[in-house]
């Protein structure tokens, strides 16, 4: 008796079960179900819900390598005098195993905890409420790990997990009838919850907390705090489309999110439309400032003049831009489902990314809240864009009668 | 007045084991069927009692809501069984069949100088009212209505359908006759669809308005043409017949005679010699599908096409619409990895590892497994790549699932029938059953609408 057998012999021993469902997404998880159709369509095409999500989580994989490197380099360019500044973007200054091996290890951990605690809700609630363990987590638990500080500490990623799964899906439904992005609840709860952890010039770097004041203190400073403050910024422009800055674990390197947001157009699994409206968006927002600042309505003095005075498409390749731009904008079931509404929430949402990116310094990383906030009002785009249609067809009778 | 319909938005699915355009008479039937569940929402009163004698076009049953809605007998012979379900709903009646048929004469219809009310008790008498559907709700026409234009879809776009240009050939003169029956019964056109190229046999005819379409499926469909031609308005409705059933209005009004013939296509990736059957409505399927014979023995049995038709087994009927019979393999076995390898055999509009882009013109062999677990609805804007009406395909389906009536109304409901929602419940990634929720929402709208 094969391995199919016997778990099939177990499936129908589970059926009913209160455990069903918990087996029954572990056993999908190695064979496609033997499901026949029921009604309707005899045949159904190849896609199911696991292969969109795993696709995105292959767009994902380059990020989070990326990232554990990173995370390595940032800290031993700053500590370890062998390491110098990567020239290019397959330099042996960064991708070598100093820099892995303390990337991997701090960064593994958020992801085992992101999916385990994650994963352990989901089956609770699929269990108790006796549906299907939905995939939408295998998604947010790798998006999760990419959008928190390297440094952040294990339990307060626990806490932030549990309230975001629970209090952002769970308790609208589960997967499907959410309204906010899980993987930005969750980091917005760590945000406000934990606010002097979660921003400042500290958590950015490995290191930089520990070392806090004393005098071979590492940097832990995003360019973005740096614009924030004034400061003069280091990093050249090719540093920043490489990847090879401070920042979340996995949004510095716009070059491979840019690999990522090809791998999500071109297998049509991401909305080309949400990633192109924002992307223009934030450039329609990023040349009004400069506009500003060169009509000479503002001057150096003023403390929005660092990153107003940014060129405008320098936006595109700092902060976490381009990352929630590719990967968080475009979540289906947060974002506007009609395709006219999905160019005005992508708008928005890079218009309004760099308008808090310039206005809230305690906070300049502005796209998480951008996305949140056309989160809440992409069913009401969707509503007068569907009115739309709807008045045509009136429209029809009257001509009619008429 | 006539336009070409040209689609851009659909999907062909193309599969194995289209029929050979040769034509073959089945063997004569044992057995013949009619199951009330192919008409949508008629109570059927017998008029006969098991044991009773009939002659093809003797009325077996009729519509309990208009008595005169007759529904009649294919062939002649002896009404043997009448098998019930729950609730005593009649779900087959069996009509074991003569050796030869013998008819009932209804009387030649001089089809020019015949009125509407005439044509109209006709046909509601010999049994080929319910041939005729009407949109809203797709249900049979009531027959005390005026539509303000008659749809018919001369061309075929579904999987492996069966080739009207084919299948009527040489039926000219039953589809004036029928045509210009149908045109006394509405104030405006008979609208005929068919494909741009080939010879129809609806080239020469006379009294319709003839349309050319072109592009994927949904094209054929006669809900994407009426959207195209003239979409159905609130309070407005329109009539639908399939063009083979036209063959059979035909011949009653030029013979008198009441013939189910029907020539059908079997097709399917399961069966050996897939090709075009001369038989009758009601039919055992077994007395053309062994004469062709089966590549394996596990297999869904289907009367109409893949996306629309019924489920049957191996020893049942063709139903009463159907003009095909297709056969493919079950798919109910686990496939080890089957989410996340790349996937080169299956059909999908995406591109996720799965490589049907590669291959537009390659034909596949699909069996029936749903390829995943039913979900909620996550994705969206991939139904619109598949879905020609001017309709919110995800919005109007959710409308249906919180029974919104007012919202349904709004986006379009009185337009659809559940087969415009084939495709989109085809490439669903989250296996809803689309046709079931359209279906649901019309009955919906009909109990509470009217």
């Amino acid at each position: 008796m094969g391995l199919k057998q016997k778990l099939h012999t177990l499936k129908q021993k589970y059926k009913g079960k209160k455990m069903a469902p918990a087996f029954n997404a572990l056993h999908t998880f190695l064979y496609l179900p033997n499901e026949t159709t029921h009604s309707g369509s005899h045949v159904r095409a190849a896609d199911d819900l696991k292969r969109t999500m795993n696709t995105v989580i292959m767009a994902l994989i380059p990020c989070l390598i990326f990232g554990m490197f990173n995370a390595g380099y940032q800290t031993n360019l700053q500590t370890d005098p062998n390491i110098t500044q990567a020239t290019g973007f397959f330099s042996g200054e960064f991708w070598n195993w100093a820099n892995f091996e303390i990337g991997l290890w701090k960064v593994l951990p958020l992801v085992l905890v992101s999916y385990g605690v994650g994963l352990a809700v989901e089956f609770l609630f699929a269990i108790i409420k006796g549906h299907e363990v939905e995939e939408g987590y295998l998604v947010t638990g790798m998006l999760v790990p990419l959008i928190m500080p390297i440094d952040i500490p294990l339990w307060m990623l626990i806490v932030a997990v549990v309230f975001g799964v629970v209090i952002g899906k769970e308790v609208f439904g589960g997967t499907g009838m959410n309204i906010l992005n899980p993987a930005l609840t969750i980091r917005a709860f760590l945000f406000f919850a934990y606010p002097t952890w979660m921003s400042g010039d500290k958590v950015w770097v490995h290191g930089a907390v520990e070392t806090a004041g004393q005098p071979d203190a590492i940097s832990g400073e995003t360019i973005l705090g740096s614009l924030a403050q004034g400061h003069e910024i280091s990093y050249s422009i090719a540093d920043m489309f490489l990847g090879f800055i401070p920042g979340s674990v996995g949004e510095t390197s716009t070059l491979l999110i840019l690999l990522g947001a090809l791998i999500l157009i071109f297998t049509k699994i991401g909305s080309w439309r949400i990633i192109l409206s924002t992307v223009l968006g934030a450039l329609a927002m990023g040349l009004l400032f400069n506009g500003i600042v060169d009509m000479g309505w503002i001057d150096s003095s003023s403390k929005f003049y660092g990153l107003m005075n940014t060129e405008f498409w320098h936006h595109l390749i700092i902060g976490g831009f381009a990352f929630g731009a590719v990967y968080m904008a475009t979540d289906p079931v947060t974002a506007s489902q009609t395709n006219k509404g999905k160019w005005i929430y992508g708008f928005l949402i890079g218009f309004i990314s760099i308008l808090i990116r310039v206005f809230n310094p305690a906070y300049p990383e502005g796209v998480m809240l951008a996305i949140l906030l056309m989160n809440v009002f992409a069913p009401t785009i969707d509503h007068y864009v569907i009115q739309g249609n709807v008045k045509k067809r009136m429209k029809r009778i009257k001509v009619k009668t008429a | 007045m006539s336009k070409d319909i040209k689609i851009k938005k659909g999907l062909d699915i193309r599969l194995k084991g289209e029929a050979d355009k040769t034509l073959a008479n089945a063997p004569r039937s044992r057995t013949f069927a009619i199951r009330p569940s192919d008409f949508h929402l008629i109570t059927p009163k017998m008029v006969l009692k098991e044991g009773g004698k009939l002659k093809a076009g003797d009325p077996v049953f009729y519509s309990r809501e208009n008595k005169a809605l007759n529904f009649v007998s294919p062939v002649s012979g002896t009404l043997t069984a009448i098998e019930r379900g729950a609730k005593r709903v009649i779900e087959r009646i069996v009509i074991e069949a003569d050796q030869q048929d013998t008819y009932k004469d209804f009387g030649i219809t001089n089809v020019q100088t015949a009125d509407a009310q005439a044509i109209k008790d006709r046909l509601l008498e010999a049994g080929c009212w319910p041939f005729i559907k009407q949109r809203p709700y797709d249900i049979i026409a009531e027959a005390d209505t005026t539509p303000k234009a008659i749809f018919i879809s001369a061309y075929a776009s579904a999987p492996l359908a069966a080739d009207y240009d084919f299948t009527l050939k040489g039926k000219e003169a039953e589809l004036q006759a029928a045509v210009t029956a149908l045109g006394k019964l509405t104030d405006g056109d008979v609208h005929v669809s068919i494909g741009t190229s080939g010879t129809s046999p609806f080239d020469n005819l006379n009294g319709i308005a003839l349309h050319k379409v072109s592009g994927p499926h949904p094209s054929g469909n006669v809900g994407t043409q009426i959207a195209m031609i003239d979409p159905v308005n609130k309070g407005e409705t329109v009539w639908t017949v399939a063009a083979q059933d036209l063959v059979i209005i035909g011949e009653l009004l030029l013979t008198g005679k009441f013939n189910a013939e029907r020539i059908i296509a079997l097709a399917g990736s399961s069966v050996k010699n897939p090709k075009y059957y001369r038989t009758k409505i009601g039919a055992e399927v077994s007395t053309f599908v062994y004469d062709s014979g089966l590549e394996e023995e596990n297999v869904r049995v289907i009367s109409g096409n893949v996306l629309t038709g019924d489920k049957i087994s191996p020893k049942g009927h063709l139903g009463y619409y159907h003009n095909m019979v297709t056969i493919i393999p079950e798919g109910d076995d686990y496939e080890f990895f089957g989410w996340n390898k790349p996937v080169f055999d299956k059909i999908s509009p995406s591109r996720a590892l799965t490589f049907s882009w590669l291959f537009p013109k390659k034909k596949y062999e699909l069996d029936t497994n749903t390829n995943g677990e039913h979900r909620a609805f996550v994705v969206s804007g991939n139904y619109e790549e598949v879905f020609p009406l001017d309709i919110y395909p995800l919005q109007i389906l959710k409308a249906c699932m919180v029974q919104d009536l007012d919202q349904m109304e709004a986006l379009g409901m009185y337009e659809v029938a559940p087969e415009d929602f084939a495709l989109t419940e085809f490439i669903c990634v989250s296996k809803q059953p689309h046709q079931e929720i359209i279906r649901n929402g019309l009955d919906q709208m009909i109990k509470e609408i009217g």
